[in-house]
């Protein structure tokens, strides 16, 4: 990072074309040298098994030539947009404005959420992404409170989400329990596998927190993988009833719901169902983690994040404070994993990759840490785009890597860069979250 | 006896690959503080540069093995360490002095960038090579007929693992370069006022590890004769692993953790079940992490008020 000029010299920040055009001709040199084999040869294995090669220089031009144009580009975006601000207390004006917007958007995108069904009845394509949406924004509120309230950094958390699907799959399946006894039991079987992970990790602090909450994550999945005459292993389970609304199913059979109503039976309630189940599932989270944020024990949990030895001098138990927060973390993770299995009806360890933890991560990071509207936000953002990206089939990922780069390049603090502490002295400022501290882990 | 011998060997030189890539976490973790997620992937990249410059090398005539094997390892490290260089600069540079998360997911973005990048530029299907270097060395035969192997492959990666180690030693201990990392990895400020360069000095650090990490993967083509686009993943976490078993930050440590990692990997197939290796592993770094919470050799953090 180049050391900040004075404000008074802006005829020396901007670079002249000349010196634009170099860093242009650089950087296509590096593209070159970069891709020169990767792009330029292409290896494959013939039908004896010999590996063969042949070379695709037009593409590797190609290549060269638009990180040549793109450096050009985003160097004179760059000086078109100016240097960024770096005000620490948000401007009253501006305060007002989020105000009022932080105001309106919840209650304006809830009562959007609720009327989704009655507005996309018939697109069957949209409500099953706005299902996965709000999947997503469960489980990024349910990773909220280990990462953005405790600043425990928690690289495993599809562990639990893989608990509470296979809890409520093998439950159903071998047992005939219903779903709407098997997701309390789904929650608690994965809050008790998010104690038994905080339990090693209680005196680990940062990045080997990290790499163990990681390790569990492969554990659990190697184990789902591997433990085959339970989980079925690679194959995964089959056959996951559907829910019932508290015992009524939603079939066209003569006790379904439709037959009950004397309605014509349609696909869609199911989904319809579906839909109003997370909706209430991830409402249930919000409320208890707003709820609980004003409580003794989530105020320790913010207390924690921001200083943990202050924490202990102030007579804080942290042993407890950090195992509840994994285990109610780890909990709405259950309950987001029976939903999934429900919905699915099948599942496998193939869902239930680090990638899923990632992106969870990166939903919670994006949305700003601790921010409850962001998660919504980041959440919508991220799945939507990559849907938006179906497309391009198996350019989506490099796609999806690179705009968390950037995103992260552009907005390190996450979408809503701002947060409204829940204890203050005397009058209540929204502060920049440059100011909120992430947690030792 | 035998078979444990034989197991042995093979665990130390999966070992010695281990700890190659560990020794980039490490060097990194020390000056910048930040798990390099994408660095498994670097080590994936150098696997199949070694594998690109090897068919071309061969496709033009070259037999002479030694010569080919120097050019492929020259070239690997050279294309590999700009890779680490130019990650660096897009990815983690101007998040220098963000908060901690921040670098940490855009280095998971850049790890799923490489991964797809070769994926999308190479196709997903496994490359296998013929046997580079055959041939070995029977050690011992015991009375049931059961022989304990020393491949020329296994010599070689121990003794290319073992002067690129001394290497690197004499690099960061002798040189001003090194020098130059050690002030960084302790104050970064002070050592800036002092006049070290200290956004090269990262940068070098990033190459290096890169460099070492193509190593890493080109031993694993020669040794395995196959490279996927998602070999590094898995070794990135083992290594990883590694790293933190010998105490984040220490390079001895990432050596002695790398190896320890590839010794319990390839016991625990031997005795126990091949399919339960990773979750041996993994557990093994939980265990030594509850009872010594900075890993083997690591320096206890002590955080003053």
């Amino acid at each position: 990072m180049s050391a900040p000029l004075p404000a008074s010299a802006p005829a020396s920040r901007a670079p002249g074309a000349a010196l634009i055009f170099k860093n242009a001709a650089i950087s296509a040199l590096v593209a070159l040298v970069l891709f020169s084999l990767m792009i330029g040869v292409r290896t494959e294995a013939g039908p004896d098994g010999q590996l063969t090669y042949w070379t695709r220089f037009g593409e590797l031009a190609t290549v060269v030539a638009l990180v040549f144009g793109g450096s050009i580009i985003v160097e004179l975006l760059r000086q078109w947009w100016g240097p960024a601000s770096e005000t620490k207390i948000i401007p009253p004006s501006v305060q007002n404005g989020l105000a009022v917007a932080g105001r309106w958007i919840g209650p304006v995108l809830l009562v959007f959420a609720i009327l989704i069904p009655v507005i996309f009845y018939n697109e069957r394509y949209l409500l099953d992404l706005s299902i996965l949406v709000l999947t997503y924004v469960m489980l990024g509120w349910g990773l909220n409170v280990v990462v953005g309230l405790a600043g425990l950094l928690d690289l495993g958390y599809v562990a639990f989400y893989a608990v509470g699907a296979y809890s409520y799959a093998l439950l159903a399946t071998n047992f005939g329990l219903s779903f709407w006894i098997c997701l309390p039991l789904a929650g608690i079987l994965a809050a008790f596998c998010g104690v038994l992970l905080g339990f090693p990790v209680l005196r680990l602090r940062g990045d080997y927190l990290a790499i163990v909450t990681l390790a569990f994550g492969e554990i659990i999945r190697l184990v789902l993988i591997n433990w085959q005459s339970l989980t079925g292993g690679p194959n995964g389970v089959t056959g996951i009833p559907r829910p019932t609304l508290f015992g009524i199913p939603l079939t066209p059979a003569d006790d379904g719901l439709a037959a009950l109503l004397r309605i014509e039976f349609s696909p869609t309630h199911r989904i319809v169902f579906l839909f109003y189940l997370i909706l209430a599932l991830a409402l249930i989270t919000n409320w208890v983690t707003i709820r609980l944020r004003r409580l003794p024990i989530g105020r320790a949990w913010e207390a924690l994040r921001e200083d943990e030895v202050a924490c202990r001098a102030l007579g804080i138990n942290t042993t407890t404070t950090k195992l509840t927060a994994f285990a109610t973390g780890a909990m709405f993770g259950g309950f987001a994993g029976a939903f999934f299995a429900t919905r699915q009806g099948f599942i496998s360890p193939e869902s239930f990759t680090f990638h899923e933890s990632a992106l969870v991560l990166a939903i919670v990071v994006l949305g700003g840490m601790g921010s409850q509207l962001g998660v919504v936000l980041a959440a919508i953002a991220m799945i939507g785009g990559f849907e938006l990206f179906r497309g391009l089939d198996q350019y989506r990922m490099l796609v999806f890597g690179l705009a968390m780069v950037l995103l992260m390049i552009w907005r390190p603090r996450g979408l809503i860069g701002h947060r409204a502490p829940t204890v203050f002295l005397e009058k209540n400022q929204a502060i920049s979250s440059d100011l909120v501290k992430e947690g030792h882990g | 006896m035998d078979y444990f011998a034989q197991q042995l060997i093979n665990g130390l030189v999966l070992g010695s690959i281990y700890g190659l890539i560990a020794i980039g976490y490490t060097m990194v973790y020390g000056i910048v503080g930040m798990i390099n997620f994408a660095h498994g992937d670097i080590f994936m990249i150098g696997g199949f540069i070694a594998l690109i410059t090897f068919l071309i090398l061969v496709s033009f005539g070259l037999t002479a093995i030694p010569l080919i094997l120097l050019v492929v390892l020259l070239v690997s490290m050279a294309i590999t360490a700009l890779y680490g260089w130019t990650v660096e600069r897009i990815a983690y540079r101007p998040l220098r002095h963000s908060f901690r998360l921040a670098p940490m997911l855009s280095a998971i973005g850049m790890s799923f960038v490489l991964t797809n990048f070769s994926q999308v530029s190479q196709g997903a299907r496994v490359k296998p090579v013929p046997p580079i270097i055959t041939g070995g060395h029977t050690l011992h035969e015991g009375a049931d007929g059961f022989v304990v192997q020393l491949s020329n492959i296994q010599i070689i990666v121990v003794i290319t693992t073992v002067v690129l180690l001394a290497l690197f030693t004499w690099l960061v201990s002798r040189t001003r370069l090194g020098r130059d990392m050690r002030a960084c990895e302790q104050d970064q400020t002070m050592a800036a006022l002092l006049g070290v360069d200290v956004d090269r000095t990262i940068s070098m650090t990033f190459v290096i590890g890169a460099a070492l990490a193509a190593v890493a993967g080109m031993m694993y083509l020669l040794y395995y004769g196959l490279v996927d686009f998602f070999m590094g993943f898995v070794a990135g976490i083992k290594a990883f692993t590694a790293a933190v078993l010998g105490g984040i930050g220490s390079l001895p440590g990432a050596m002695l953790g790398g190896l320890l990692i590839g010794l319990i990997e390839t016991l625990w197939s031997a005795y126990f079940s091949v399919e339960y290796k990773d979750v041996a592993a993994f557990s093994i770094l939980i265990v030594v992490l509850i009872f010594l919470p900075t890993g083997l050799l690591g320096r206890p953090e002590v955080e003053k008020v």
